[in-house]
């Protein structure tokens, strides 16, 4: 396959990115922007994993909080028995959301879409109902997490722990552009527009399908490991709330998910806003305006803001625009 | 352990529940079954009925089963309203269309579940009523009056929906349009039209079916989130548009879960209903008496 | 698994299938030879669309058998048949309406045709010059006429590299001009050792295309032999007029 010829262009930005990050937390002494900064990137790795199933499959996920819970659980399951350190949290949630995945999948990727759905509504049901009665990780209470002491180059954990959130935020976007641009990304795209007619052509709909819902699962639950840590606690009712599926789906939509730029696009506004709105309104209202937001885009916007901004932008299958 | 009286119990409080799940689902089976809708909003229009119907009975002390009928008419147009945005975006386009009518429908009902919580509270809501709080001897059982209530209400209200679809013009053009809507269309018959007044009755049922939610026991915001898995596995265990296969597919579902219930307690209940779900449409996706 | 000559490249065995109380296809049996170009006809409800369905993989008999090149595919999945070199239209056309002409080829050559990179993107572009669209190969495919559209679901089947291509009533609502360009187009393929099953209701075009033509009516074959002789079979005259 050949390389599109944005790679080194991507891959520059990448790591100004990131340099750019470590910068910040080496010369900003401010905790607030990273606070901030951290819900951010993580709506951009939430929005960006969930647009490889439902905006490239074209499956939709309602149960992004049931991953993201277990990625918060799993984390603080290991932390408690073993007390391992942040990268084997996140590792170990990513492992466990690819299994979520691929067992979701595995019953109900074989149906239509909208059955998909509410299996994953069912998904966040279930297994909030498990962790709500698991003492180990102290139930329906909750539990407090200690952070262990933070490591060098980082002075403050919180900084620590925005950084890590940039490297998965960046993780997420580097593996949907991959797939966007490869073979797997024309064949979703296919069984998306048409499922019977990409399996007569040759695309294997339900491996491809498999393969796109683990990796979002993977990266959800990923994205959501650091969240314990960053809150210092964890309780079922903030770690599956229905938020997180509301806001994933929402802001992929919105910003449009023919390229991996929408979701990216999405988060930041929608981020920002929310976290406007949360400090200056109320956390009910803002999330009722990501509501209304979603019905309006949907409605009348289909191509997202990518859409609006380039209404004759086709991505051609493949990648090349 | 438990004895054959406990399990007689449990059928019997399941047979009940189940015929409440009909009226519940029976809505569903014309948005969804018939007319193809990806109503996942559904029980969310139902728990904002419960509402409705609450706030008449807290305000004005109206019987919850006339406040329902009160809102009957408002939800009707509600629902030609819903179909109408619904048909002029989604119906007509191809593969984004469905992802974007799923996701539509998830709006809709976050945006209704918000608004209730954030005129309500998140704290449960019952109404008061004359039949609410006694209960009625049957030989060794005690089965709570409101739970007849509902029982009877909701056997009415499917039977009548039952009828109307067999048995009226409009019932029969409903039920054609969702077999072959050409062929309508060739006879004259305006099929959007059509669709669009099923899925107002569909919607307007809803009010009678809120109340009896309500009856049944408190509601609170969230409710609609266990009630997805129920509508949408009796709907589909009865076989796509078919209503007596609602009445069926809801009694063994109610009766199901009401054994669980007995054995294993309430935190599990909502899990039967998806469980049943995925087992159906893995063994036999055309439903029990699927057209 | 060896391959004699002039063995049957499809063999379809006892096939049956039902959909609820309905017997679509009823103990159907038929061989059909490598490069033959086959005619299938019959009333509507007569169980082509099905018979096809189950040869293609999007539907299971509930009995019978189908191999091809010597291999049962009965079970296998429409994706693995593809990949062995049977290839479909579908009756109503169903492009991938987010990409371009060209783009709906790639597809079939990524999965399930043969090379890799630029030598498919130049495959993909002299098959659509052979169907006659090379000039909309940029064009999304929801910009395209009824005609496009059916040499398009054509084009598209070709980029799998088919041994076997079924052509689903691909002239339906054409003009007799139209007609004709399909036509001529099945015809050049059938010549390039293609064997070609071809579902059609426009009888002058079965009679000019097909060596052998079969005729099925409520499920079961009612005649299956030359075209003319068929065509004068009581029966299928029957079927077609209703009595």
């Amino acid at each position: 396959m050949k390389k599109p010829r944005h790679s080194i262009a991507f891959w520059a930005s990448v790591a100004v990115f990131l340099v750019a990050v470590l910068a910040m937390t080496q010369l900003v002494r401010n905790e607030y922007p990273f606070f901030a900064g951290y819900v951010i990137l993580q709506f951009i790795a939430l929005a960006v994993a969930w647009s490889i199933l439902g905006g490239y499959a074209g499956y939709v996920n309602f149960g992004t909080n049931a991953f993201f819970g277990v990625g918060v659980y799993t984390a603080v399951a290991l932390v408690k028995a073993t007390g391992a350190p942040l990268v084997a949290q996140i590792a170990a949630a990513a492992v466990v959301g690819m299994m979520l995945g691929f067992g979701v999948g595995l019953l109900t990727l074989r149906m239509r879409g909208i059955f998909f759905s509410i299996a994953t509504i069912a998904l966040a049901i279930i297994i909030e109902t498990v962790v709500m009665n698991w003492r180990f990780v102290g139930g329906a209470a909750g539990i407090q997490i200690q952070r262990p002491p933070v490591m060098a180059p980082f002075d403050s954990y919180v900084k620590m722990l925005f950084f890590v959130q940039a490297v998965l935020a960046v993780t997420a976007i580097a593996i949907a552009r991959y797939i966007q641009n490869s073979k797997i990304g024309r064949g979703l795209q296919a069984l998306r527009d048409d499922e019977l007619a990409a399996e007569c052509t040759g695309v294997p709909t339900l491996k491809l399908k498999l393969v796109a819902c683990m990796i979002s699962g993977a990266l959800i639950s990923a994205a959501g490991a650091p969240a314990a840590m960053y809150l210092q606690y964890a309780d079922p009712s903030s770690a599956f709330n229905l938020s997180y599926s509301v806001s994933a789906l929402a802001m992929a939509l919105i910003g449009g998910t023919a390229h991996w730029i929408g979701p990216v696009l999405g988060a930041i506004l929608l981020g920002s806003t929310q976290q406007l709105l949360a400090v200056t309104i109320s956390s009910e209202v803002n999330v009722l305006v990501l509501g209304i937001m979603l019905v309006l885009f949907v409605v009348g916007a289909p191509r997202g803001i990518i859409g609006l901004l380039r209404p004759r932008y086709r991505l051609r299958a493949g990648g090349k625009p | 352990m438990f004895s054959m009286d406990l399990l007689l119990g449990a059928v019997l409080l399941g047979v009940l529940l189940g015929c409440f799940y009909a009226a519940v689902s029976v809505g569903l089976s014309v948005s969804f079954g018939l007319l193809d809708v990806p109503h996942v909003a559904h029980p969310a229009f139902l728990v904002l009925a419960s509402y409705g119907v609450y706030q008449l009975n807290d305000s004005y002390d109206i019987d919850p089963l006339l406040a329902g009928l009160a809102i009957t008419p408002l939800f009707f147009l509600f629902g030609l309203i819903a179909y109408r945005i619904y048909y002029e975006t989604f119906e007509r386009r191809g593969s984004d269309a469905a992802v974007r009518g799923i996701a539509f429908f998830f709006g809709i009902a976050f945006i209704i579940e918000v608004l209730i919580i954030l005129q309500f509270g998140v704290d449960q809501r019952s109404v008061t009523a004359t039949y609410i709080g006694k209960s009625w001897r049957f030989g060794e059982f005690r089965i709570p009056i409101r739970q007849l209530v509902a029982f009877a209400v909701a056997l009415t209200l499917t039977a009548l929906l039952a009828v109307y679809l067999s048995k009226t013009f409009m019932g029969r053009a409903i039920r054609a349009v969702a077999q072959d809507e050409e062929a309508l269309r060739l006879m004259g018959a305006n099929p959007v039209r059509i669709k669009q007044f099923a899925f107002g009755i569909a919607t307007a049922v809803l009010g009678i079916a809120g109340a009896l939610l309500i009856i049944v026991a408190p509601v609170e915001p969230t409710l609609d989130r266990a009630y997805i898995g129920r509508t949408f596995c009796v709907v589909v265990m009865a076989g796509l548009g078919s209503i007596s296969g609602t009445l069926i597919a809801a009694i063994i579902l109610g009766v199901a879960e009401s054994i669980v219930l007995t054995m294993f307690g309430a935190s599990w209940a909502p899990a039967i209903s998806f469980a049943m779900l995925l087992a159906v449409l893995a063994i036999r996706p055309q439903g029990l008496l699927g057209r | 698994m060896t391959m004699v000559a002039d063995a049957p490249l499809l063999q379809v065995g006892t096939l049956t299938r039902t959909f609820g109380g309905f017997t679509a296809l009823d103990n159907i049996s038929v061989d059909i030879k490598k490069g033959e170009r086959f005619g299938l006809i019959g009333p509507n409800g007569s169980g082509k669309t099905t018979l096809i369905n189950c040869i293609s993989g999007a539907l299971r008999p509930q009995a019978g058998s189908v191999v091809f090149c010597g291999e049962d595919v009965t079970q296998l999945p429409p994706h693995l048949r593809a990949r062995r070199g049977i290839a479909r239209s579908f009756q109503i056309p169903r492009p991938f309406r987010s990409m371009t002409v060209l783009e709906n080829l790639m597809v079939g050559l990524d999965f399930a045709g043969v090379g890799s990179g630029q030598r498919e993107e130049e495959a993909a572009m002299s098959i659509l010059t052979r169907m006659g669209l090379a000039a909309k190969a940029d064009a999304p495919s929801d910009t395209l006429s009824q005609v496009e559209l059916r040499k398009m679901e054509l084009a598209r089947a070709m980029a799998v590299r088919p041994k076997l291509l079924i052509s689903d009533e691909a002239m339906a609502g054409l003009s007799s001009s139209e007609v004709d360009e399909v036509l001529d187009l099945l015809i050049s393929l059938g010549k390039e050792d293609i064997t070609i099953i071809m579902i059609e209701h426009i009888m002058q075009a079965v009679m000019r295309f097909s060596e052998r033509v079969m005729c099925l009516d409520a499920g079961k074959i009612i005649a299956l032999g030359a075209p003319d002789e068929v065509m004068a079979n009581k029966r299928v005259q029957e079927a077609y007029l209703g009595t």
